[in-house]
């Protein structure tokens, strides 16, 4: 039975990690400027568990193979170097292994996170509600009209409580259901929660950020890739949280500008 | 202030009527299987949500016959809507981890043999005991009723966010009613296991025996104080956090809701809440309670696996020192749950650094369990095979901690099945674990009787690589960004992963099928198993030197007994055993653990 | 070295003791009708329990400190409000209720010594102890009505709904107390009080007042 345990084990876990070493379910491809710390993180993080798994899977399993069947009148052994032993290698081992993950782990996202974004980054307003999000582009004078929550309609369409008529601000402002972005230009996307908490999450773009009603944050990144991406919802916002998406074009100059364009004709 | 002299007098005398001697008890013993009652009802509910949950995410537009039974809202033609597949995670969130994680390993085992385990009759104050339990009950009680209200239960998950939990119905079904019922239950369930801890903390500080000196209690017993420190001070924290839930339901406080929130396009008449608050209130809970599951487990599988090694640990104290450790860290890190909740990202940095800590004392624990089994002299039997498992299962939950601590990881991977895989593994699947070696160890003395082994071992296996084919795969769709509790798979990219789970669905099925194999051992055996004997695994730990099995109403039967050693004696050379027992006056020199 | 090596037994009677253990309370019934001074061997977990049970109720109280200080640091709708005047003349009934419960638990503590004669009534002192437990209370409502009659409801302003909450978490802990007091009289009456339950309720009071001055520090300098 112990020999049984011992190899079930080895094949779980060598099962387990040929998925990750082929990479069969992978984390999505990077088009972020700033992810590729991120990725060099996840690599190193997953060297280091995964030697750590597969190492104390299969010593668990030898160790059971090796001492079910004692012989009549054996004494029994210690592991050499004792417990203190075991406790100081642990603290070297996987104190070391710790502490240069989260140094290296702490720049990559201080890099993200605590560097301002640069003063000719493009400014988009996203609003998340249930269950959609809405992006709002300032238009020509660069400047987003303000936000009156008593007139947020969906009935009338008026996602943002833009007041077109009283604020010079707004009546330039660009409300899109899809977002599009030029690619290599840095943005700075501003975080509006309408109702409940949810969520900003591009896997491509290494991007995650939760809203929070009440408090506007922002991010920042550049895409450098074109395509056409999903912005999904991971902070459970209600019944409709499953479908709560939008799509992220990344576009060249030239059709950003058209299809800015096409939307403003169409406001 | 609360001890009376009727708990002395009662002490001594088991009560003769029903109600007294299985209901409305005050023997810690009968409050430790009320415990272990309570946790295995609760534990087929939320098998039996999650079977629902997986079926419909495997095969999202299948009709379930007789669903509707269940729920005429939530399943009209037996097809689940959204908010039922929310509804039904939420309960099973919440009934897993406050009524099977936390009554089971800690209440239940904890309330049957921590008194035995440091030789006192009972505990000091076994009227608070006795409330422990029935509040406990009725918090279950309250939280089963919400399927009952007219929107049914809450669909806010186990976390309850708020503005979703607190703006109230308009927020969603189940966001009216149902949340305030969760938050009651769970305030309820906060006094019973205050009530608890208070009884647990008493009773290992003054109702040791002669000679049971800390160092000499049993690391079961060492799991449940250390627990029981945790519980007061993390329950103490989430009760003030549910009244407060409660106030902004029907008070129109606005503690956690902010201005201008427009839902439905309504304006929200709240003004100035934090949403954060709540986060920071909830994981202040949230994350010593996860080590309120595992530690307790910890404690039972050490204590199964040396007997079931015939040595002790390398070395008892480091294993108490890293589960102490674990306990003051549990503190320090729970904002490793918000990364991105928009917390200030200074302070990802400073937890995740106690975060990345906390791995220290993990991997001392599982090093001490594997250099313990070197050179031992390992007996198979289910209770030593389900401890092992754990220590499989803790190995491979933990290693996935080691990306989760990272804020720059957690960009990718938060709220995502890496995160669901992760937790299920090392919290869930490993006290489990942790549940089952316990119950297959301790079950002869607790009920007199033997489980069959067979179907101990069947159980065992099925289980074992059933969890493996569960929660291994929940790992590789959080890599492909999968997003968890999302009702189906509806984004683009994840269409390629719809086949996993199904794969996983099955898996779940069948071993969920599997512990029906549990369930009828346990129901025969307490019936029909073979007569256990006092000592049925040569331990040496004081439970199994109770004058009869089960023990009497006393524990003792009058004389308690008096402690001499360390508290695991094995390996003994020139005994008659390979043992000696705590209360056995035989002297023992060398031993490692004496000085 | 995990190996242990056995030895003939030792009888080292000194090892051995009688066949009670540590526990307190199991030791410690009364006599017949009489007090008496019961000296425990070991603590009675009355006095470790009612520590234990002081730390949980600082835990609750920390969390909604904490959930005030966070409340009001993130908010712009904090409103000012004055204090009633009424709750510092609470605050002195309240010591007041400490000292004579002190008084008592010396008393009662004299007169379990078997010094009877000396002490004739000491239930007085802990009657005293309750009116002046049940006069904080209606103080404390006698508060609530006042700010009710400014239209400070729960629900008008954050400060206000943490005022209501603390003093309504607090009063119901001092109600604890009070059924706490009753129960020692009527042990008392019953001449089965022991020394540690009356020990342990006297902590909780005056807990319940140190609890009381830190929440109007709290209440005075936040609201």
């Amino acid at each position: 039975m112990a020999k049984i345990f011992a190899i079930t084990l080895i094949l779980i876990a060598i099962g387990s990690a040929i998925p990750i070493l082929r990479h069969t379910w992978w984390i999505s491809e990077d088009i972020s400027a700033h992810g590729r710390p991120i990725d060099e993180q996840m690599s190193e993080t997953m060297a280091e568990a995964g030697i750590s798994f597969l190492a104390s899977q299969i010593l668990l399993a030898i160790f059971v193979w090796k001492y079910s069947q004692p012989r009549p009148g054996e004494r029994i052994r210690s592991f050499p170097g004792g417990a203190t032993g075991l406790v100081i290698a642990a603290f070297l081992l996987v104190g070391t292994e710790v502490l240069a993950l989260g140094v290296f782990g702490a720049k990559a996202w201080a890099d993200i996170y605590l560097t301002p974004p640069s003063p000719n980054a493009m400014p988009i307003q996203v609003q998340a509600g249930q269950f959609a999000f809405y992006f709002r582009y300032p238009g020509p004078d660069g400047i987003f009209g303000p936000i009156h929550p008593e007139q947020v309609s969906e009935a009338n369409q008026n996602f943002f409580g833009l007041d077109t008529t009283h604020d010079a601000a707004s009546k330039d402002d660009i409300v899109t259901a899809e977002m599009a972005i030029p690619v290599n230009r840095e943005i700075h996307l501003l975080m509006h929660a309408k109702d409940v908490g949810h969520s900003f999450y591009v896997p491509e773009l290494r991007v995650h950020q939760d809203f929070v009603p009440g408090l506007d944050l922002s991010v920042h990144f550049t895409a450098t890739k074109l395509g056409k991406y999903e912005i999904v919802c991971t902070q459970l916002c209600g019944l409709g949280h499953y479908n709560m998406k939008a799509y992220l074009t990344v576009m060249s100059p030239e059709d950003f500008d058209a299809w800015l364009k096409k939307e403003a004709a169409l406001q | 202030m609360h001890d009376s002299s009727a708990h002395a007098q009662v002490a001594h005398q088991a009560p003769t009527s029903f109600i007294r001697k299985h209901i409305f008890s005050i023997d810690h013993k009968v409050i430790g299987k009320q415990y272990y009652g309570l946790a295995l009802v609760a534990v087929f509910v939320g098998m039996f949500l999650s079977w629902l949950m997986r079926l419909h995410l495997g095969w999202t537009n299948l009709a379930i016959p007789g669903l509707h039974l269940l729920s005429a809202n939530g399943a009209p033609g037996d097809l689940m809507t959204p908010e039922y597949y929310l509804q039904l995670m939420t309960m099973h969130g919440t009934i897993m981890v406050f009524f099977v994680l936390t009554t089971a390993p800690f209440a239940a085992f904890g309330n049957f043999f921590l008194p035995i385990q440091v030789g006192a009759e009972d505990m000091p104050f076994p009227r608070f005991n006795m409330m422990s339990f029935w509040v406990t009950f009725a918090a279950f009680l309250v939280l089963i009723a919400s399927f009952f209200v007219s929107d049914g239960p809450t669909l806010g998950g186990w976390t309850q966010y708020a503005p979703l939990s607190a703006v109230g119905q308009v927020a969603g079904p189940g966001q009216g009613t149902g949340v305030v019922l969760w938050a009651a239950s769970i305030a309820i369930f906060c006094i019973g296991q205050l009530l608890g801890s208070l009884n647990f903390i008493t009773t290992t500080l003054d109702m040791r025996t002669k000679g049971m000196s800390l160092w000499r209690m049993p690391l079961s017993t060492w799991a449940w104080f250390i627990t029981s420190i945790m519980g007061l001070t993390a329950f103490a924290v989430l009760m003030p956090a549910c009244i407060l839930l409660i106030l902004d339901h029907v008070a129109g406080t606005s503690f956690f809701v902010p201005s201008n929130l427009v839902l439905n396009d309504q304006l929200q008449t709240h003004s100035g809440g934090s949403t954060l608050l709540w986060q920071h209130l909830f994981w202040f809970f949230g994350h010593p309670e996860v080590y309120i599951a595992i530690v307790p487990g910890m404690g039972i599988v050490s204590h199964v696996l040396i007997a079931n090694m015939r040595r002790p640990m390398l070395s008892h104290r480091v294993l108490v020192y890293s589960m102490g450790a674990l306990a003051v860290l549990s503190y320090m890190v729970y904002g490793h749950h918000m990364f991105v909740s928009g917390m200030n990202p200074v302070s990802s940095i400073a937890f995740s650094f106690p975060t990345l800590i906390i791995t220290i004392p993990s991997t001392i624990i599982v090093l001490m369990w594997l250099g313990s089994l070197y050179g031992s002299k390992l007996r198979i039997n289910s209770a030593s095979l389900f401890a092992l498992g754990m220590i499989s299962m803790f190995i491979s939950g933990g290693v996935s901690g080691f990306f989760l601590a990272q804020p720059s990881l957690d960009i990718l991977l938060h709220a995502t099945y890496f995160v669901v895989g992760h937790f299920h593994l090392v919290m869930a699947v490993a006290a489990i674990f942790g549940i089952f070696a316990g119950t297959y160890f301790w079950f002869p003395k607790m009920f007199g009787r033997m489980m069959n082994e067979s179907l101990g071992k069947l159980h065992f296996w099925l289980t074992f690589v059933g969890t493996y084919c569960i929660f291994m795969p929940f790992h590789y769709l959080g890599l492909a960004g999968n997003v968890r509790r999302y009702q189906a798979f509806v984004d683009d990219y994840t269409m390629s992963l719809l086949p996993v789970h199904k794969f996983i669905t099955v898996a779940a099925l069948t071993t969920g099928a599997a512990q029906f194999i549990f369930l009828y051992n346990l129901i025969h055996s307490r019936f029909w198993g073979e007569p256990a004997p006092d000592n049925p695994w040569q331990a040496t730990s004081l439970e199994w030197a109770t004058p009869t099995t089960p023990p009497p109403y006393d524990n003792f039967g009058g004389k308690l007994p008096v402690v001499y050693h360390d508290p695991y004696q094995y390996g003994v050379e020139g005994s008659a055993g390979d043992y000696v027992m705590q209360n056995s006056a035989e002297g023992v020199r060398g031993s490692q653990d004496e000085a | 070295m995990a190996t242990t090596v056995h030895e003939p037994s030792i009888e080292d009677p000194s090892r051995l003791g009688t066949t009670s253990g540590h526990g307190g309370w199991r030791n410690l019934v009364p006599g017949e009708v009489e007090l008496r001074a019961v000296e425990h061997y070991a603590p009675p977990p009355a006095s470790t329990g009612i520590w234990v049970a002081l730390a949980a109720i600082s835990m609750s109280f920390l969390a909604l400190t904490s959930a005030l200080v966070v409340r009001k640091g993130g908010s712009f709708d904090w409103r000012h409000f004055n204090l009633p005047i009424i709750l510092y003349w609470n605050t002195a009934v309240l010591v007041a209720s400490s000292v004579s419960l002190e008084v008592a638990r010396r008393q009662v503590a004299t007169f379990m010594g078997g010094q009877r004669q000396k002490v004739q009534n000491p239930s007085r002192w802990l009657y005293v102890t309750l009116f002046l437990g049940f006069l904080f209370v209606a103080g404390q409502y006698v508060a609530w009505r006042q700010l009710r009659a400014q239209g400070l409801y729960l629900a008008t302003n954050p400060s206000s709904s943490f005022f209501y909450v603390l003093t309504a978490a607090h009063g119901l802990h001092v109600l604890g107390g009070l059924g706490g007091l009753i129960r020692v009289l009527h042990l008392l009456g019953k001449f089965v009080l022991r020394r540690s339950t009356l020990d342990a309720t006297s902590r909780y009071w005056h807990f319940m007042d140190v609890l009381w001055i830190y929440l109007l520090v709290l209440l005075s300098i936040k609201l």
